[in-house]
């Protein structure tokens, strides 16, 4: 019996009120893939997220994560969002923050166990953010939160890592340290990142879909000017880019 | 001072007063620090209010109105929770409208129970000389339930504050958790008018959280904190007021509104 595959999307189709998000997507991501998910904004980047984490429901379609269906396949799924919803000021060590990773998977009262804390703290080492656990969460800057909801991600022990925008407000040598790092991490877990700058997520990702309402999905190798134009509708710059 | 704690031993009223703040700002401490982190201190404030109303009744049908309270705190908290997570109406209307409705209930009905009215005032503006033994029991019974629950269920409680959808997609059950939390913050409500009265209460809910909130790491020691100075404020008012002869909630409230200002000024010149 072949594995079932990390994600599988079936003509899946999503509005909001009549506005249509997304129109009959089909995808598959297999085991072990690094993707990215790239398209303008409001191109229904997002919206697919939120769809593979249960968040919303499709108007039509199948969706699958892990073989099952989103609401349970979703524990083993690391999610870091865009837009983290929490205020900045919140009273909260890092340590803590990683530690929330662990609900659903220990004891229901009272505090964490020391499994709990073990996993955090390797999380954490994994990011090198081990060192800033006992701060304050607005102590932070832009690029250590960044990998510090990294480690979130990783304390919930996921077979598929989902990023949502990662380096939308960190400068460009923080951008390359996380992509190397989720490079690496990619031996062991899928990964999905959706982003808007396809020229530099092309070099680190295997496969890249293109997402602009409906899906067009192509081997990085594809990516040219006559693409980007589609996907953009006016003309884009296409950059060089090498493959491994 | 001295004076003070003579009348302290000769007086159980006093001794009363004192046993009262100090239960109360344990609520204070512990669910204030979720009313400021979470910023519902307006939510807070509507329930307060809309307690007037079941005391109200209760003096005009002849129940008992620290009950009334505490019913009609729990059943405003879960009308605002439900109706506004059902997003059938913007929250901020629903809490006035539920504010004003509830003190126009007490109003007439505390003007149709004759004689009364004095009560009006005291559960305005409290009266924590009032408070009897069995005020007391019921005050540290709703501590217990308060820390039990936070105690038990405070991780969950952090990760709902903190990042609700995070906590929603790990399993938590983040609505019960925030109906639940609402629920908390009725009872603590109804404590904290026993001191202060209904329109001090939000003072009392967020002064001590906030100032610990500028000092502690994390949400557990704002709690502590919290409480502490919750103690302080409600000892030091009720010692303040005791030789003036002044009412002892209103002085309470000012002394933490100070304490607040100076905790801010502090702040802003270490920076």
């Amino acid at each position: 019996m072949t594995p079932s595959p990390a994600i599988e999307l079936k003509h899946v189709s999503f509005h909001y009120g009549n506005v249509k998000a997304l129109e009959n997507v089909s995808l598959t991501v297999a085991r072990g893939e690094f993707i990215g998910v790239v398209g303008p904004n409001a191109g229904g980047k997002s919206t697919l997220l939120k769809i593979i984490l249960g968040l919303l429901k499709p108007a039509s379609g199948e969706v699958r994560v892990l073989g099952l269906p989103p609401e349970q396949g979703r524990k083993r799924i690391g999610y870091v969002p865009q837009y983290p919803r929490f205020a900045r000021d919140f009273p909260i060590t890092v340590e803590q923050l990683v530690l929330t990773a662990r609900l659903g998977q220990t004891r229901w009262w009272g505090g964490y166990s020391r499994r709990d804390h073990d996993l955090a703290h390797e999380a954490l080492r994994r990011t090198e953010t081990f060192a800033l656990r006992k701060r304050r969460l607005d102590t932070l800057s832009g690029g250590q939160l960044q990998r510090v909801l990294l480690s979130r991600a990783l304390a919930c022990e996921p077979q598929i890592l989902i990023l949502d925008e990662p380096t939308a407000n960190i400068d460009q040598r923080v951008e390359t340290e996380i992509f190397d790092l989720l490079k690496k991490l990619n031996s062991e877990m899928t990964i999905v990142v959706v982003s808007h700058d396809i020229a530099f997520i092309s070099y680190y990702v295997s496969r890249v879909a293109c997402l602009n309402r409906t899906l067009m999905c192509h081997d990085t190798a594809h990516i040219d000017g006559n693409l980007l134009d589609q996907l953009y509708g006016t003309h884009v710059h296409a950059v060089e880019h090498r493959h491994d | 001072m001295t004076e003070f704690l003579d009348a302290l031993m000769q007086h159980a009223f006093l001794r009363h007063a004192l046993i009262g703040g100090l239960l109360a700002s344990l609520g204070c401490g512990v669910i204030g620090s979720y009313v400021v982190v979470r910023r519902i201190g307006f939510l807070a404030g509507g329930i307060a209010h809309s307690v007037l109303g079941g005391m109200g009744a209760a003096l005009y049908f002849g129940f008992d109105p620290i009950i009334a309270a505490f019913v009609t705190a729990i059943v405003a908290a879960l009308i605002i929770g439900l109706v506004t997570l059902h997003g059938r109406e913007k929250e901020d209307t629903l809490i006035a409208a539920l504010w004003a409705a509830g003190m126009a209930i007490g109003i007439i009905f505390l003007s149709l129970t004759p004689g009364y009215n004095t009560e009006l005032m005291s559960y305005l503006f409290g009266n924590i000389l009032m408070v009897s033994r069995r005020e007391l029991w019921l005050m540290g019974m709703m501590d217990v339930m308060i820390l039990g629950l936070v105690g038990l269920f405070y991780k969950q409680f952090l990760a709902v504050s903190f990042d609700e959808e995070f906590a929603h997609l790990r399993g938590v059950p983040v609505t019960l958790f925030y109906l639940l939390l609402l629920v908390l913050v009725a009872l603590t409500v109804v404590l904290l008018i026993q001191v202060v009265g209904l329109i001090l209460v939000i003072a009392l809910l967020t002064i001590p959280a906030a100032i610990a909130g500028h000092y502690m790491r994390t949400l557990a020691g704002m709690m502590a904190v919290g409480a502490l100075l919750g103690m302080l404020f409600s000892s030091g008012g009720l010692l303040l007021a005791w030789q003036p002869d002044l009412p002892p909630g209103p002085v309470i409230i000012l002394l933490a509104a100070v304490s607040y200002i100076v905790s801010l000024l502090a702040r802003r010149l270490r920076r």
